[in-house]
């Protein structure tokens, strides 16, 4: 990384406690706004519960319609966090500073939007209990064979380390808080929040094995959940189309498409939003633009083979359901529309180091990205359960309802408000190791320039 | 227990911190008796002190072990207590029951983990000691936590070692 602006400790606390110790006048606005989004979907999952399932689109054949497109969506960028945050610092990736704690929150929040999903999709939520073994006097066990007790077994764990993950390396933070607050109530809350940090060479020490530790540890946790999502559809046995081999890791690279462009995002409204351009610097968008071509073009292979092996056989039901998606309206429509903005126009644009070093075309080409992962979901979903079956009573399509909807808008709020939130009360970027990346940088000099290194033990 | 009190020096430049740490031993004081302090990691050693020991890798392991044993017996348990045959094949279907066994194995590694670093870096710490907020400011603080007896003597180390300012803390009584 050769952008670096060198700042002193207090610097850093004044500029990354700004939004925390102080408030942002559009903040409250925007989480009023938010707040009624949220309340609107909770509004329409009420109406559901007390009217049932009918004031839905969803009928025979089509059982999973915007409810499971949604959680698979938010899944997928719940793997942002464990990209960003595990990858990069296992690879000690220097421009990852700035980045891992927003993409690790986001992580927290999107599997909470993941979550609650299905308790929507269920129409009788308070039956989602079952899943969980519990009241020993019933005599009834969870069925562990069925993919809908492994989902909550592998989300929970991701959803409590991912949380670990996050408040272990906020503990330093919490405690500049702790030292910066001048209400004595904020300080003494913030003081039992930090467990008494310190900042001993030991602590210190930990802190960094921590995260190296928790990173390995959360990878597998990471391939299991998206897999495990993937299986969900690959297992069952009356959709076809859903029966490929490749669905777990095609599943995982997508997220990983949709997740780190999430990442990007964030990025740019942190840059337009919460001024930390001295952080978030041109080199940085330019680091995840690059990272992105990668991660694209292998998430675009994927789907190219997931192609292949469907075609290949030629089996009839195969080719039905690639022609339903491509050819008939409105899945062609929206098919062209999901090659278009998740790979033929960002992927095109991030060849050009402009677009990657600029915040605007990172959020406009990674918005793009976030369209089209959400239409590959409903893409793979709907036109396999709207597939004519032999039996002509079972033929039907799907229309989301208004009601379905609001509970789709609900769950981005719901996201954008937990971030919102968080960002009020904890520094959106680690302090900690900004100051780290302050220390070990330094000025070298190689015949007649002088370059920015960063030196490591 | 015996009277603990404690005196911070503030410093500004990681050398004179280095020197103050040498003059503390010099004086006859114990590795377990001083601190560094400071708002962000430096690499081991800035300032002549030991390296940090811990155990830490010792705890995943641990708690993969409780997790996978967790899962085995709720899996196993359910099913064996829930008795559902399909298609007369095994109660205990081995392939679903790895996935949870898995997801046990890995959550319990992760607790057990992050019990192992509060554990390890001595947290949660209820008495602070002598501290000073402008260590997250970039401050390094250099704290001894002796005997009574001996807290002045550090006081004058501690000065005499460059220190920008000194002051008292209490650890307890």
């Amino acid at each position: 990384m050769q952008d670096h602006i060198q700042l002193d400790q207090k610097q850093i606390n004044d500029d990354l406690l700004a939004g925390v110790l102080g408030m942002p006048k559009w903040w409250l606005p925007a989480v009023l706004f938010l707040t009624l989004v949220v309340f609107a979907g909770l509004g329409s999952f009420g109406y559901m519960m007390n009217k049932g399932l009918g004031v839905t689109g969803l009928n025979r054949p089509v059982m999973w319609g915007f409810f499971i497109v949604n959680f698979v969506f938010w899944i997928g960028i719940s793997h942002a966090g464990i990209m960003i945050s595990a990858i990069l610092r296992l690879t000690q990736a220097e421009w990852r500073r700035p980045v891992t704690r927003a993409a690790e929150v986001m992580t927290v929040f999107s599997l909470m939007a993941a979550l609650h999903t299905p308790l929507f999709h269920v129409g009788r939520p308070w039956r989602e209990m079952w899943v969980f073994p519990y009241d020993f006097a019933r005599g009834v066990w969870p069925n562990v064979r069925s993919p809908f007790v492994w989902d909550p077994s592998a989300v929970g764990t991701y959803l409590i380390a991912s949380s670990l993950f996050v408040f272990i390396a906020l503990i330093p933070d919490l405690a500049v808080i702790r030292d910066r607050a001048v209400n004595p109530l904020v300080k003494k809350i913030y003081g039992t929040m930090c467990l008494g940090w310190r900042g001993t060479p030991r602590q210190w020490k930990l802190q960094a094995v921590a995260g190296i530790l928790l990173s390995a540890l959360v990878l597998p946790v990471f391939v299991s959940v998206h897999s495990i999502v993937s299986w969900d559809f690959a297992v069952l046995i009356g959709v076809e189309g859903w029966h490929s081999t490749i669905f777990a890791p095609y599943f995982i690279i997508g997220a990983i498409h949709s997740g780190v462009s999430a990442v990007a995002m964030l990025m740019a409204l942190s840059v337009w939003l919460w001024g930390l351009d001295k952080y978030l610097r041109p080199d940085h968008f330019d680091a995840i633009g690059r990272l992105l071509i990668v991660v694209a073009t292998t998430w675009f292979f994927f789907f190219f083979l997931e192609w292949v092996f469907a075609l290949y056989t030629l089996e009839g039901v195969e080719i039905s359901l690639r022609e339903l998606q491509v050819f008939q309206w409105p899945y062609g429509m929206l098919f062209l529309i999901f090659l278009a903005t998740a790979f033929f126009i960002p992927v095109p644009m991030w060849m050009f180091k402009s677009v990657r070093r600029s915040a605007f075309w990172m959020f406009f080409t990674t918005l793009l990205v976030n369209v089209g992962m959400w239409l590959e979901r409903f893409l793979i979903i709907i036109p396999g359960l709207v597939r004519r079956q032999p039996f002509t009573f079972d033929w039907g399509t799907y229309h989301p309802s208004i009601i379905e909807i609001l509970i789709v808008a609900e769950t981005f709020a719901f996201v954008a408000l937990g971030m919102l939130l968080f960002s009020k009360f904890f520094p959106l970027i680690p302090i900690f190791d900004i100051k780290e990346g302050m220390v070990v940088r330094d000025e070298i000099k190689i015949g007649r320039r002088i370059v920015p290194a960063t030196i490591r033990e | 227990m015996f009277a603990k009190r404690s005196v911070i020096g503030l410093y500004t430049d990681e050398e004179a911190a280095a020197s103050a740490l040498d003059a503390l031993r010099e004086a006859g004081y114990d590795q377990g008796e001083y601190e560094v302090l400071t708002g962000t990691p430096y690499p081991e050693g800035t300032f002549g002190e030991e390296e940090p020991k811990h155990t830490l890798y010792r705890w995943p392991l641990i708690g993969a072990a409780c997790g996978f044993i967790v899962g085995l017996v709720l899996t196993s348990g359910t099913q064996l207590a829930y008795p559902l045959v399909t298609g007369g094949k095994p109660v205990l279907s081995i392939p679903p029951m790895t996935i949870i066994m898995y997801e046990g194995t890995m959550l319990g590694a992760i607790i057990f983990t992050v019990i192992g670093i509060l554990i390890e870096s001595r947290l949660p710490r209820l008495f602070m000691g002598a501290y000073d907020e402008r260590i997250t400011e970039g401050y390094i603080g250099v704290t001894v936590t002796t005997s009574e007896e001996r807290v002045g003597t550090a006081e004058e180390v501690l000065n005499a070692s460059g220190a920008e300012e000194v002051k008292r803390g209490w650890e307890n009584n």
